[in-house]
């Protein structure tokens, strides 16, 4: 039994490819995108003042840090990586009308088995068939933890939303157990795993210090749009999430279509885990758990499942979230603040497209 | 291993079980509420910290733990009323409004709590308990069940209030026609919106109500992100116990139970890492569902916002 969302969204979810974008389209599109944030950053601002902090100090250093500086987009293009990857996940699973809403346990435990297994591959392998071993086993991992859920629902209609979550919650404390006990480095104080050496991560880009994981992480979301717009299997994916019981009666394997939708949705997820962990982080400390999910699901709705979107509204994430960082440091405020910051954008954003929809149909009608 | 056994440490593991429950249960009667109108109330989790958060500042300067339940309860049903205004009156995808609201509220009350306690972390004094005669006495039993804050029996006894409001009143029955056929609750001249708002708003209030009294009578203080889950587990809970109140009970026992074991290892000095227990009443609720695999009974119009004349 599936939630369906939105009946504006299933409708839109079947015509994904709407052909002709006039140049009038994409300047509403960027109108309507602009607008809202704009909107949002003054309601936001109205609060910074309630609590004594300068607004524009605060954004100056937001867009500075975030957008401006050369090391802070820098930063900014690298954290990108792994939130590509969750976007692509949640765009699989959320087209074929499945809620995995356990991202976050998919990506820990991704992580945790890329950073247990990427230090002792590039012992005994060449670098980079390690780091693709290891990218493939996180992924792998991943898949299997979705196996349970992704089946319930199959075979025996047991709601995702509880079963990924609950499973959400597993993979987070299943993470640190690991963490501590299975593969903790014994020459830290702290729990950790052991670190990836620095000459064994991704390479960065050019002299740059963004990571190359920003590459895989775009190729991933475009072929996942790609996938899901023209191809056959993406077709059917969206006539399961669109209508299941029509799926059944046009012939479609909807069990076996189901945990397909997991295993990529789970295993891009997994996937997200080690790019942070191989490009970036290069260990991976107990009680580590960034909660990127969380923000990234809202996000994938305003973008209507749609790809390219899904990227713009990425690298607004970021921005905030590493530009917040900063200034949170700067101002003295702390660094919750962005959270406030994520939850009134996408809250105006989603205001904003529900007045655009009204004013279009009135002006139909 | 000496006195884990023990007659107190028995009473006091499950004294500390009924402390856990208590949020749980009341998130998962909310959550329940939201559910069978047919309003996925991911929001849950931003409610109660707003509870938690203001529950504290009511009880900590009126000095009153029933002041800062109001407040807490009151802080809850505001957040609510944003989730009605956008998810049930015109209609935004609620999990997106829900997952907003909840980080929204994860930084406004941590925010809020840095600028005025995060220099003294004030504390309130121990809630003090009603103790009920005579069941009371019965040894280990009594201290657990009978000797807690008076809020504590009044929300195991909202359970059967709600279980008699579903099957025995006209606003049970509209509550489940909003979740299951809003048109059929239209064209009988019940107003989907407002029945949808009602069961917000009152989910609103009992999340607040728990935050609060995580914060007030649990902790006895308020940190950030202090709910830590709470509200999602009581959506799982919500959903397990497929619109009965008493199963939510049970299901936020057994958690409780859990979690108080984890504090109780530690005090106690055992040495596994508290994560394996935290996952002991997922895994049980899991190996459950594998077993039964029971088919999810939910409302067959959840999360689709009510819109009149539509199709």
């Amino acid at each position: 039994m599936s939630i369906d969302t939105a009946p504006t969204v299933s409708a839109t979810a079947l015509d994904a490819t709407s052909g002709a974008v006039t140049r009038r389209d994409i300047l509403h599109r960027l109108l309507m995108t602009l607008g809202p944030i704009l909107a949002a950053l003054v309601i936001a601002g109205c609060i910074l003042l309630a609590v004594g902090v300068d607004p524009l100090a605060y954004y100056g250093y937001v867009l500075e840090k975030g957008l401006f500086s050369p090391l802070g987009i820098q930063q900014t293009l690298t954290r990108m990586a792994p939130l590509l990857f969750l976007a692509a996940g949640l765009i699989v699973a959320f087209r074929a009308g499945m809620w995995n809403l356990g991202g976050d346990g998919q990506f820990l435990l991704g992580a945790v088995t890329a950073a247990a297994s990427a230090p002792v591959f590039v012992q005994i392998m060449p670098a980079w068939l390690a780091l693709t071993c290891s990218f493939l086993i996180a992924m792998v991992v991943a898949m299997i933890w979705s196996l349970v859920p992704a089946l319930l629902r199959a075979y025996q209609g047991v709601n995702e939303i509880i079963t990924t979550l609950m499973m959400t919650f597993l993979g987070t404390s299943l993470a640190n157990v690991l963490v501590k006990l299975a593969f903790r480095d014994p020459a830290t104080t702290v729990p950790q795993t052991r670190t990836l050496p620095v000459e064994d991560r991704l390479p960065r880009l050019f002299e740059t210090t963004i990571t190359s994981g920003l590459l895989l992480g775009l190729a991933a979301i475009i072929i996942v749009h790609l996938v899901m717009t023209r191809t056959a299997f993406g077709l059917k994916l969206r006539i399961v999430g669109a209508n299941p019981r029509a799926a059944v009666h046009s012939g479609l394997g909807v069990p076996g279509l189901t945990v397909a939708v997991f295993a990529i949705s789970a295993g891009l997820a997994g996937l997200a885990g080690a790019v942070d962990i191989i490009g970036v982080q290069g260990n991976v400390r107990a009680d580590w758990n960034p909660a990127y999910g969380l923000a990234v699901i809202p996000a994938v709705f305003l973008a209507r499942m749609n790809g390219f979107a899904a990227i713009g509204f990425v690298f607004l994430l970021s921005v905030l979230s590493i530009g917040g960082e900063s200034a949170a440091r700067r101002l003295g405020v702390p660094n919750h603040f962005t959270l406030v910051l994520v939850s009134i954008v996408l809250i105006v954003l989603a205001l904003a497209e529900y007045f655009d929809h009204r004013y279009n149909q009135s002006r139909r009608a | 291993m000496t006195g884990l056994f023990s007659e107190v440490f028995l009473s006091a593991l499950l004294f500390g079980a009924v402390t856990a429950a208590i949020p749980l249960l009341l998130a998962g009667l909310g959550e329940q509420i939201s559910e069978k109108a047919g309003v996925l109330n991911i929001g849950i989790e931003g409610m109660m910290l707003a509870g938690a958060y203001l529950g504290f500042v009511g009880a900590f300067y009126s000095g009153s733990l029933w002041l800062g339940f109001l407040t807490g309860a009151a802080g809850g049903a505001a957040v609510a009323v944003v989730m009605a205004l956008l998810c049930v009156r015109i209609g935004l995808n609620q999990i997106v409004i829900g997952i907003a609201l909840t980080l929204g509220l994860e930084g406004l009350t941590a925010l809020l709590h840095h600028f005025q306690f995060s220099r003294s972390y004030p504390r309130l004094p121990a809630a003090d308990a009603t103790v009920i005669p005579l069941l009371s006495d019965i040894p280990v039993i009594g201290p657990a069940f009978f000797k807690h804050h008076l809020i504590v029996y009044l929300a195991v006894a909202l359970v059967f209030g709600m279980g008699y409001i579903y099957r025995r009143t006209q606003l049970g029955l509209n509550l489940q026609a909003a979740g299951d056929k809003p048109a059929a609750l239209d064209v009988a001249g019940i107003d989907v919106v407002r029945t949808r708002t009602i069961a917000v708003l009152t989910t609103g209030a009992l999340a607040g109500l728990g935050g609060a009294y995580l914060a007030n009578v649990g902790a006895g203080l308020f940190i950030p992100f202090i709910t830590n889950g709470a509200g999602f587990l009581g959506i799982v809970l919500a959903m397990l116990a497929r619109g009965r109140p008493i199963w939510v009970l049970f299901g936020a026992l057994l958690f409780g139970v859990c979690l108080s074991l984890t504090t109780a290892m530690q005090v106690a000095g055992i040495n596994i890492p508290t994560d394996i227990i935290q996952m002991l009443p997922f895994l049980a609720v899991m190996i459950m569902l594998v077993l039964f695999g029971r088919r999810a009974s939910l409302p067959a119009a959840l999360g689709i916002p009510y819109e009149r004349g539509a199709r």
